[in-house]
Parts: structure tokens; sequence; C-alpha cells
């Protein structure tokens, strides 16, 4: 069974490889630039996970991660936030905002693949 | 477009960034406490690290950890943002952009000079952990031995509305190998207390598997810091390797952990920091969000686009013609239409072809940067008319005359600090770039408001150089546009001149393949300017068919100034003279017939076409005009790149092929005739 997916990244090379990667595994995604228009997606359909960056113009990641938990419909929709190594002080954060599991980057596309798997429980 | 090469896009988005991250950059030296210019930076050098290291481009991520370090002490306060640090990583900054399109190049030690220069800049001390991969990798452990493991767990209450499912886990654990698993549900609340959405139930479960401890801290990665998790070997010799991980991952007995099964005490720990977020909502850079709305088209596609309709035009004129001669009005009125149509087609064409200048004065602002560094004088650059815009080929090929130009203003137009302050003017020198619309031109303009060009340089080294006769008249124009001569920039010249002749030829050149023109206005002591003239587009023009002797030619509209019939008197008495008078003034004229040696009789009435480039003016004297004609440019073959009389070829309704004459070639020639004429009479 197939699950829709929203990435959220402001790059366009790193939404294209996620992009890809989940396509081929048998994912429908979604993309959006940036945490607003991540917002505003996941607001106007229904994903069974988000991946999303953090550091995003408009709204980043950690914002938009609490907004998302602010929404009842989003109640128990995993997010997966991409972060670098530096960045142990966002991760905890963005745990606390609400995110589900995280993937440092650079990532490679298997160990995008597992992780979703993981999540998603499929 | 799926079979978009990701590397591709990123190089496109690197580019991108170092642009974002250089206008940022260069904002902030003016404004070196704004926090949000540093937050902007410091964003585009993470994004620039994390992609590069995504996308193979692991020299540049290595490179642009460091300078992202020292911007994030920035941003943290540690250090200061200084100009020293600035420049340092503007000057990394075209490293990257180097690492970026040569990755695997030798380098040499460009990058540690640049990295000594940062650590200066921030006060040398700093880590420089050098790598950065590492990816949230799961080990398989090769141990083969089984061990039988007892694990409790319990998550935080708020988890499962976050999107972790304990069954999940669980199915994790059961995948590791034989598993017994016992929900403790003894810290349920009485269901009027229960909220549906928080999870209170702790698990037991004793796993045997092949895998190894780390196996089981995998299937709790994401979950790992705020949970309560112990994890016991029941057979065999308690492993070494268990005891680091649980000390981290629980404190807390496993008594505690049912009694307490949501262990508030950890999610507060997470939260004074909620209210962070507001102030890292900062705008980002216009350019970033703007371009969202766009569609980036390769310009190649652009061009093939411009081509078919280039080719539509000319079946077009040909339908016109068929049909002009034709009496069926069905016919005639389906050609008008396409004729109405693929106008449009062409007006819309352009318009997508068009770039705002801005593109191309953003360049400046670094240049101007760093030639404000090199020679020690303060410059002030001032754009306008940024929004005016230009066919994005004009653009490109004006990049590297405007380098020229703007090099030319700093260097030899604007004068040292201390000069300037003497001659009663501001310390800062002012470069002015401006943009505007005039018809079917854009007038580009450099305008300094330096020393200005001194004349009597310019015509003592023309003299000496035997471009003009000793003494010999000329007007102010004509002595300024002596500067273009090729001539004119030699060594010599550069050094001693007021020095406007570096390249300036290069630059008339290829302003005139762009079938525009160069003025320039120089007052001494108060600076020069100089204006280019260019058509708006290159690829379609109005142009006006005339006909010498048997052969058809286009004339560019927008050079034309007026048509006059020229009376067999006027021919006669201007024989050997070449010049008309026109309004009271003289005006050479060139007869087409001739130049070309057609070898026919000329007709008539024979008509002269009045072009000019600028404040210069030659007639044109031809058989017939025909009309105008939307003239569809192609560009002609190389074995002709030495004919100058005609800048490209069309194609006419009939088919048949139409020259178009370069105007800037003809002006001077009829301006060459004349001075030839003063000199000899």
């Amino acid at each position: 069974m197939t699950a829709n997916i929203l990435t959220v990244d402001d790059s366009a090379s790193i939404r294209l490889t996620t992009n890809v990667t989940l396509t081929n595994a048998g994912y429908t995604v979604t993309e959006a630039a940036d945490g607003a228009e991540g917002l505003a997606k996941a607001k106007s359909s229904s994903f069974d996970l988000i991946v999303t960056d953090l550091n995003m113009p408009v709204m980043d990641g950690l914002t938009m991660i609490e907004e998302l938990r602010r929404l009842p419909a989003q109640a128990g929709v995993p997010i997966i936030f991409l972060t670098t190594e530096s960045d142990a002080d966002l991760k905890a954060r963005a745990k606390a905002a609400g995110a589900t599991g995280w993937l440092t980057k650079p990532f490679d596309p298997e160990n995008l693949v597992k992780i979703v798997k993981k999540v998603l429980g499929r | 477009m799926s079979t978009l090469d990701p590397v591709a896009v990123f190089r496109m988005e690197a580019a991108e960034c170092l642009e974002a991250i250089e206008a940022g950059l260069l904002d902030l030296t003016h404004q070196l406490d704004n926090k949000d210019l540093v937050d902007a930076v410091f964003r585009g050098l993470h994004t620039l690290k994390g992609s590069g290291a995504m996308f193979g481009f692991e020299a540049l991520a290595a490179f642009t950890h460091h300078c992202e370090t020292a911007f994030d002490r920035v941003r943290k306060g540690e250090v200061a943002a200084t100009s020293e640090l600035v420049a340092a990583v503007l000057a990394a900054q075209d490293h990257m952009r180097a690492l970026v399109d040569q990755p695997d190049a030798d380098h040499g030690d460009t990058g540690h000079k640049l990295l000594a220069q940062l650590q200066a800049a921030v006060g040398g001390k700093e880590a420089a952990p050098a790598a950065v991969p590492a990816t949230a990798a799961v080990c398989e452990a090769p141990a083969k031995k089984t061990n039988s493991w007892r694990i409790r767990f319990s998550l935080p209450a708020n988890s499962m509305a976050n999107g972790t499912n304990p069954l999940g886990l669980l199915d994790e654990l059961r995948d590791l190998g034989e598993c017994t698993v016992r929900a403790n549900t003894s810290a349920i609340p009485p269901l009027d207390e229960l909220t549906p959405t928080e999870l209170h139930i702790s698990w037991d479960v004793t796993l045997t598997s092949e895998q190894d401890r780390s196996a089981i801290d995998d299937v709790f990665i994401f979950v790992l810091d705020d949970m309560e998790l112990s994890v016991e070997e029941i057979s065999g010799q308690a492993a070494a390797t268990a005891a680091p991980v649980e000390e981290k991952a629980a404190p807390a007995p496993v008594a505690a952990a049912s009694a307490a099964p949501v262990s508030p005490a950890t999610v507060p720990e997470f939260r004074p920091v909620e209210a962070v977020p507001a102030r890292r909502e900062a705008p980002a850079p216009a350019s970033q969000a703007k371009a969202a709305e766009n569609v980036r088209v390769p310009a190649e596609r652009l061009d093939e686009l411009m081509d078919r309709v280039g080719e539509l035009v000319i079946a077009q004129s040909r339908l016109s013609q068929l049909a002009s001669a034709s009496a069926d009005i069905a016919l005639r009125s389906v050609s008008e239409e396409i004729e109405r149509l693929s106008g449009e087609l062409r007006d819309t064409m352009m318009v997508l072809r068009m770039v705002p200048v801005a593109t191309l004065f953003s360049r400046f602002r670094r240049l101007v940067h760093d030639l404000a560094r090199e020679t020690g004088k303060v410059i002030e650059l001032v754009t306008e008319g940024e929004s005016t815009e230009v066919d994005k080929t004009v653009i490109e090929r004006l990049a590297d005359p405007l380098v020229h130009l703007v090099r030319n203003s700093i260097d030899h137009g604007l004068e040292t600090p201390a000069d300037r302050l003497a001659s009663g003017k501001t310390e800062a020198g002012t470069v002015t770039l401006s943009a505007r619309q005039a018809g079917g031109e854009v007038i580009i303009s450099i305008k300094d408001d330096g020393r200005g060009i001194n004349r009597e340089r310019v015509r003592a080294k023309a003299e000496s150089s035997g471009l003009i006769q000793p003494g010999q008249p000329l007007s102010d124009s004509e002595l300024l546009q002596l500067i273009f001569a090729p001539g004119f920039s030699t060594a010599a010249a550069i050094t001693n001149l007021s020095g406007r002749g570096v390249g300036m030829d290069v630059v008339k050149k290829t302003v005139e393949a762009l079938r525009g023109a160069i003025d320039i206005v120089s007052v001494p002591g108060q600076g020069s300017e100089v204006s280019l003239r260019i058509p708006l587009t290159l690829a379609i023009i109005d142009g006006l068919l005339v006909r010498v002797g048997s052969g058809r030619y286009v004339i560019p509209l927008s050079a034309v100034e007026e048509c006059l019939e020229l009376s067999l008197e006027e021919d006669l008495r201007s024989r050997g003279r070449s010049f008309i008078s026109l309004r009271d003034s003289l005006v050479p004229f060139l007869r087409l017939r001739d130049l070309f040696r057609t070898g026919t009789k000329p007709d008539v009435h024979q008509k002269v076409v009045v072009i000019s480039t600028g404040t210069e003016r030659v007639g044109l004297v031809v058989d017939q005009i025909i009309g105008d004609h939307q003239t569809v440019i192609k560009s002609m073959s190389k074995l002709h790149n030495n004919v100058a009389t005609f800048s490209g070829a069309t194609i006419l309704g009939d088919g048949s092929v139409a020259l178009i004459l370069d105007v800037g070639h003809l002006v001077a020639a009829g301006q060459q005739q004349e001075a030839q004429l003063r000199v000899a009479g």
C-alpha cells in the first residue's frame, strides 16, 4: 500500500533527490519549498508522513512543525526532519516541537527509504 | 522533467545560493550589526554545505563548513561581524564557486590560505572539524551468537501525537528475533480522566536475537532521548557495550518507569526554547522568494522557440504576399488573421526573452567593492532603473563591456579621497549605473563624478600615434570618440593618459555588434558619462526594405531618421562632394549603388535614407524605398565575418534573401568620408 508523503525543503536539488528516491520506493510525493507552503499543503490535503528541512526561508521547519502539531488533524502524522551533524541543538528543539524522527544530512537514498518505512511501519 | 540530473540542479542552485550569500555579505559590509543579514548569510552557507555534501561535493562541504562555523559564532554573538570577516568570507565565496564548478580540480592551497584569513578574522580559535559526512546509519553487526534480552520501555505521553507508533516499534523488535511482549497497563487512568491521544502503556519484551545490543537501540533511535528504556541481557555475560547506552537512555530504574510511565520530567527540558523561532522567520532575500513563482527554462529552449517564431513570421509574410495577389476574400481574411496572430506571438516571445537589468547590475556591487579595496578609493555605487528590461542575449553580451567601463571609471575617472577633498569634492566618489528605455532602445549609462577626460592628453596621444593629423580640427565628440580607436589603447596610454583607452575598442566593437552605439560626455573636473544605446532585442527588428540596383536590403528602422528625395539637380550638384544640405547642416551621404558596385543606372527618383547613431548622421542613397518590413535576423556564416557593411540577413516573403545593413559601420564610413573631404578641401 502506498503512502502520501509531503517533502518540504528550500533546496530544489534535495527535493528532487527525495522525490525520486521516494517515488521509486512506491510512495506518492508532494513537494513544498518552504515551511509556509508545507503548512498550507498539509492543511489542504492529508499526508501519511512529512519530511522537512529545518533551515528554510519564509517559515523554517521548526515553526512549521510547531504549527502542524497545533492542528488536531495533524496529530499522529509522523514528521521526519533533515538535519546536519552540527545541528544538535536544533534537533532537540525540533523534537520538542513535535517531530517524530530525523535524518542526518547528507543522507543516502537507501537510508531515507529505510527510515520512512520505519516511521510509517510499512 | 523527471530525468533532470540532481547534480545539475544542485549546481544551478548552488550558484543562486552563492549569489544570495554574496549579496548578503555586500549588504553586511555597510551594516555590520544587521542580525537578519547575518542570519541570511548563515542560512545560505548552511544550505550550501548540506546540499554540497549530499551531491558528492565533499571539498565544498568541508570548506563551507568553516565559513558557516564562523558565521554561527557571529549569530550567537560570540564574535562580532567585522569588515575583515566579511571580506574573508567574500573571498572564500569565490573559492566555493570554484569548488562547485570544478570539484575535482586541484585548487592548490587557496583553501588553506582563505581559511587562515578567516581564522584571523574571527580571532583564531576554531576547532576545525574537517569532514562532515556520517549518516544515521544502522550498523549490521556480524555477531552470530544468540542473545536474550529483557527490554522494558515506556514512551512520553505525547509521543503518539508526535507520530511515533509504539506498535511499529514492537514490530521492529519482533523483526529482530523471537519476542514475547507484555503490556503494562497499570498506569492507564480511569476512563473519565483518559485523554485518548496520550500514551500510558509501558511494555516488557523478552527478545531472543542474533543481533547485538545496538540493533535494539536502533529501533528506539528516534525516541531514545525522551523515553525510559532498560535493556538487560538475560543469558550469558552482561555485555559491556550495553552500559554506556543505558546510562544515557534511562537513569531511572524499571520500577520507577512503570510507576510513572509518562516521565513528565523529560519533556519540560525542551520547553524553554519554544519562544525562539519568531526571530528566525526573518524574510528571505527577495530574490529567493520570487524564484518560486517563476518557471526556469533553459536558454536554448527559448532560442529554439524564437527561431520557430521567426520562421513563422517569414512564412506569414509569404502568405500575405500570396493573399494580396489573390482575389479570394476568404484567403485574404485568413492571411490577415495569421498576420495579427504572428505579430502578437512575436511580441509575447519578446517579453519572454526580456530580463531586468538588475541581474546585470547586481554583479557590479562586488566589482566596486573589490576595486575600492584595491585602489583605496571610497566609492559609492548607485544603480538606477534596475527594472528596465532587455533581451537576455543583450544582457549577457553587455556584461564584459560594462565591467571595462566601470573599471575605467573607478581606475581612471575617480580621484583618490585626498585629491577629491583637495578639489572641494566629497571624499566618496560616486559611480552611477543607470538604465532606461527610450523607444526601441535601452540606454545604459555609466557615470562618475571624477576628474573627467583630459582632452589635451587624448589629442597628444592620437597625434603621436598617427590617428589624426597634428592640429587637425575636431569636434569635441570626435575627439572623445578617439579613445575607442584600436590603436589608442597602448601600454603607454594606460599609464600616462587619463587612461580610458584600455579595451575601449573592444567595448565599442561589442556594442556595435549588438547594433548599438556609444556616446561620451565628459566635463573636466566634474566627471564623465558613457552611454550605451542598445536595441531592445536582437532577434526580430522592424526594418525598412529598400532596393539598390536589383538587390534588396534592410535598414533597421530604429536607426532611420528620415527619408528624402534626391532630385536629379542635387545629385548632379553634389557629385564628387557627397553632401546634401539638410535643414542648414551638411550631411555626408553614401551612394549604395557605388558601394555595392551594382553596375546599374540610377533610378530617376533616387531616395536618401538618413540614418543616425547618436548625434552622427549619414544619408544612404537608394533606388527605391519598398516599405517597412518585420525582419527576422539570421546571422551570416563565419565566411562572412569580415563583411562589415552587413550585420545579418533576412528572408523575404517571396523566399529571397535580403542583407541587413550595419548602421554603425555605415555611419562611421560616412563620417570618415566627411573627415577626408574636410582635410582635402
